[in-house]
């Protein structure tokens, strides 16, 4: 009996250990091989890559290098920051200016780099604002916002920005289609008689980068989700994905979910620009700001236009063309040949790709299914090149290598598939930690990728970082694509939420990069441009205090005369002219931020001091050995008081 | 030895560990040019004055020495005598060392004379540069030496010498 018992014990132990063998195990995701050497990059050595990712939620972009996943800057564009005085100094507030008044914040989620015949040329970086509809240019030497326009017309600006083969224009289109024309105020139910949407072509000075809107198309009621321009043989054309063909208001994720195809939107931009050239299209009453900085003068101007020409494709059918592509499609992408574009239908099971080549025989032997409001609807079959079976869940975005290859990011099975563009064979998977987004091979989207990584932008971290409670780090992953297989080298945590990103090779601006600006060059009409120039200046209730910094004192450092109600303007201009030498500049009780100023630039804080006292100033960037010394005082007197203006820097007088 | 007044003839060149690229001041023949600025506000700190043209008297008449030497070099060639050439070297030998002992009293008054109240004293510590060579001063390692002009001021000292000593070693005897 006892021999059986101990049989019995056994058997129960080794079906535990059994059963226990079976269970998968959890999603390891370790690199293998030399990683840590591939990513290495020594103290003092610089990274190959410049990679810009967006900062989703908070506004920004962020810079980082790769291989190294470094952080270097994170620029502000469409949120305040304190830190830098980005939406506080009196230079900069209007940057933020809209027709709705001042934003301090927004959604930023497309950077897209400029390019010359379809290749990175390091000369601006474009950025959308998701929320309250604007596209940035940012200036690749001083890694700033240079100007800031606003689209009239749309709501939800997602398909942007993206431009075309020369930087010819930068195009955005409208997430949310909404009620246009002069009466908005209409029931929500009235969707499908009142609701457009709109796609804004913005013109980009080939010198100077200006940005102006050249015309809007008006399109039919549905979302539009992103975008690409074609290149090379499809110049002159622009793709958009097209979901919520259903047209629905509400429930979208029922109701806008029911049509097995929605559509692509080909774009013949060139007849568009021809109609123009003829004088069609429709002047309409729109207000938007345009907001431009200038260098010479550390400044933004921010001015209202009252006007944008719109063309209503419903009159030009010929413009536009539809192509049927499966549930929903988000990303919709052009390789670098600029032949196959590639539709990802977010719930499909198959990923199409279409031939720019078939899509114009189709056209002209007039292929087509149907027609929705006018518009041709090319038939599926005759605009595609093939389908990609099986290729997993939900995907989103492809970008491309050189080698004839598309990374595909799917967002429900967690991956990057990789395959081929000609033969549609899925060549290689590799596992994202976790729920994929966007993804990024430098070069990517242009006309000659850079390759050598892809980069994943995820949406969910969970157990990949140590735990910073509910809010966890944002990461993203980095992949060597040089072999037949990829290979995952370095996750690294990355700020903001990051949506699309853009890499290029450092090469490209790393030599362009402005180190000061000259101050005999400083054209703002409060800047001192020496201490001798230094003063205050009264001007009924505005004070305004002509400062300089130089390491390591600040001129004047004791002001009297301040009365509570003032308004008192600290323009301070940092007489430095080497690099790396900025200044700063803070108020006790300032109710804004502080102001960073670099070398040769003015800028401009306001303080409105509220009670009487002595209030201390200081500047806040560390900027030398004796920078703690940095400091003042400003006398405040009662409202009304006839406490003398008086100014001073190193001025003893005898103390009691 | 004209081109030397096109060239700059002296250089004095920091590193520190905030400056691993270097800053650099070029002395020309009326003017000083490079990082000037830079330099000034750094030693500030420890009294030392601003560079300026202003302090170089030098800068005005050094052409004028230069366009001598030219013209009494011309004048030996064509009076074509072993004493003018002995005087010749001699004199440009002079102005060497006299343009040296310049440099040196400039960098002893620069390097010494500086301002009581200055923020950093380190006692008994005096800033002069280094004439010719490597020296450390503070947190900078600090060079000097000839420019482009400097070294063609000494090929001609050279060659003039050269020619000099040609001169004795071949016709020496038949003159004695």
């Amino acid at each position: 009996m006892k021999i059986r018992q101990m049989f019995i014990v056994l058997g129960l132990v080794a079906l535990v250990l059994l059963v226990g063998s079976c269970k998968p195990k959890g999603p390891v995701g370790v690199t293998t091989g030399d990683a840590a050497s591939k990513v290495y990059v020594a103290p003092g050595q610089y990274d190959e890559f410049y990679n810009f990712v967006s900062g989703g939620f908070n506004g920004q972009m962020a810079v980082y290098g790769i291989p190294s996943g470094r952080l270097f800057r994170n620029i502000p564009v469409f949120s305040v920051n304190p830190e830098s005085g980005y939406g506080y100094s009196e230079e900069t507030k209007p940057m933020l200016a809209t027709s709705h008044g001042f934003i301090p914040w927004d959604d930023l989620h497309h950077p897209a780099l400029s390019t010359t015949n379809g290749e990175h040329d390091g000369r601006w970086l474009f950025g959308n604002a998701n929320n309250t509809p604007r596209v940035a240019r940012i200036d690749l030497t001083t890694f700033r916002t240079a100007e800031i326009i606003e689209l009239p017309n749309s709501g939800g600006n997602h398909s942007s920005p993206f431009i075309t083969e020369n930087t010819e224009y930068v195009v955005a289109g409208t997430r949310f289609s909404v009620p246009l024309g002069d009466n908005r105020d209409v029931p929500i139910s009235s969707y499908k008689e009142n609701f457009k949407g709109s796609i804004s072509f913005i013109k980009v000075n080939p010198e100077s980068g200006r940005m102006n809107i050249a015309f809007q198309l008006r399109t039919p009621g549905f979302n539009y989700d992103l975008s690409r321009a074609g290149k090379g043989p499809s110049h002159g054309w622009f793709f958009f994905s097209c979901y919520n063909t259903e047209q629905a208001y509400t429930l979208l994720e029922v109701n806008a979910s029911r049509n097995d195809k929605d559509f692509i939107m080909a774009v013949n931009w060139k007849k568009a620009e021809e109609y123009i050239a003829q004088g069609k299209g429709k002047k309409e009453k729109a207000t938007y700001a345009h907001n431009v900085w200038d260098e010479k003068t550390h400044s933004a101007t921010s001015t209202m236009m009252d006007e944008v020409l719109v063309l209503d494709i419903m009159e030009y059918p010929d413009i536009v063309y539809f192509i049927p592509c499966p549930k929903s499609p988000h990303g919709c992408d052009v390789d670098p040949s600029g032949e196959y574009i590639v539709g990802s239908g977010k719930l499909a099971a198959v990923m199409p790709v279409f031939s720019f080549g078939k899509i114009q025989t189709a056209i002209t032997n007039k292929d087509f299914e149907g027609d929705f409001d006018g518009i041709p609807i090319i038939k599926y079959e005759s605009a595609l090149h093939g389908e990609v079976k099986k290729p997993g869940l939900g995907p989103l975005h492809t970008e491309f290598d050189a080698n004839g290859n598309a990374y595909t990011s799917f967002f429900v099975s967690s991956e990057i598939v990789k395959w081929n563009v000609k033969t549609l064979e899925v060549l290689d998977r590799v596992p994202t930690y976790y729920s994929i987004g966007h993804l990024c091979v430098p070069g990517g989207p242009t006309k000659k990728p850079h390759g050598k990584y892809v980069i994943a932008y995820n949406k969910i971290t969970k157990d990949r970082y140590l735990p910073t409670g509910p809010e966890l780090t944002q990461s993203a992953q980095l992949y060597s694509i040089d072999g037949d297989k990829m290979q995952l080298l370095l996750d690294f945590p990355t700020i903001g939420e990051p949506h699309y990103a853009e890499a290029l090779p450092a090469s490209l601006i790393k030599d362009k990069s402005v180190k000061i600006y000259p101050i005999e060059h400083n054209e703002h009409p409060y800047a001192a441009k020496g201490e001798k120039m230094a003063r205050v200046e009264r001007k009924g209730n505005d004070v305004h205090v002509y400062m300089t910094a130089i390491r390591s004192h600040l001129t004047p450092d004791n002001i009297e005369g301040i009365r509570v109600g003032d308004n008192v303007y600290f323009h301070v201009t940092n007489l430095e002219q080497d690099w790396d030498v900025p200044h700063g500049f803070a108020v006790k009780g300032a109710t804004n931020a502080e102001i960073l100023i670099m070398p040769g630039e003015t800028q401009t804080l306001l303080w409105k001091p509220l009670k009487p006292g002595v209030v201390p100033f200081y500047c806040t960037d560390f900027c030398s050995a004796l920078h703690q010394e940095m400091q003042g005082y400003a006398r405040v007197s009662p409202a009304g008081s006839n406490t003398p203006l008086k100014f001073s820097t190193g001025v003893i007088e005898g103390q009691k | 030895m004209i081109s030397a007044l096109y060239v700059p003839l002296w250089q004095i060149l920091m590193w520190a560990p905030q400056y691993p690229e270097g800053l650099e001041m070029k002395i020309w023949i009326d003017d000083i040019s490079g990082d000037v600025k830079i330099i000034s506000a750094l030693n500030h700190y420890i009294g030392m004055k601003h560079i300026e043209v202003s302090m170089f008297p030098e800068f005005g008449y050094m052409k004028y020495i230069v366009m001598a030497l030219v013209g009494i070099g011309l004048i030996t060639v064509l009076i074509n005598r072993r004493f003018m050439l002995v005087g010749y070297a001699l004199l440009l030998a002079g102005t060497g060392v006299a343009a040296l002992v310049d440099f040196y009293l400039w960098g002893y008054d620069y390097g010494h004379n500086l301002d009581p109240t200055a923020p950093i004293v380190v006692p008994g510590m005096a800033y002069q540069p280094p004439l010719i060579g490597t020296k450390q001063l503070l947190n900078f390692t600090a060079f000097s030496g000839p420019d482009i002009g400097g070294w063609i001021f000494l090929v001609i000292g050279l060659a003039v010498f050269t020619c000099l000593g040609l001169e004795i070693y071949k016709f020496g005897k038949k003159a004695a």
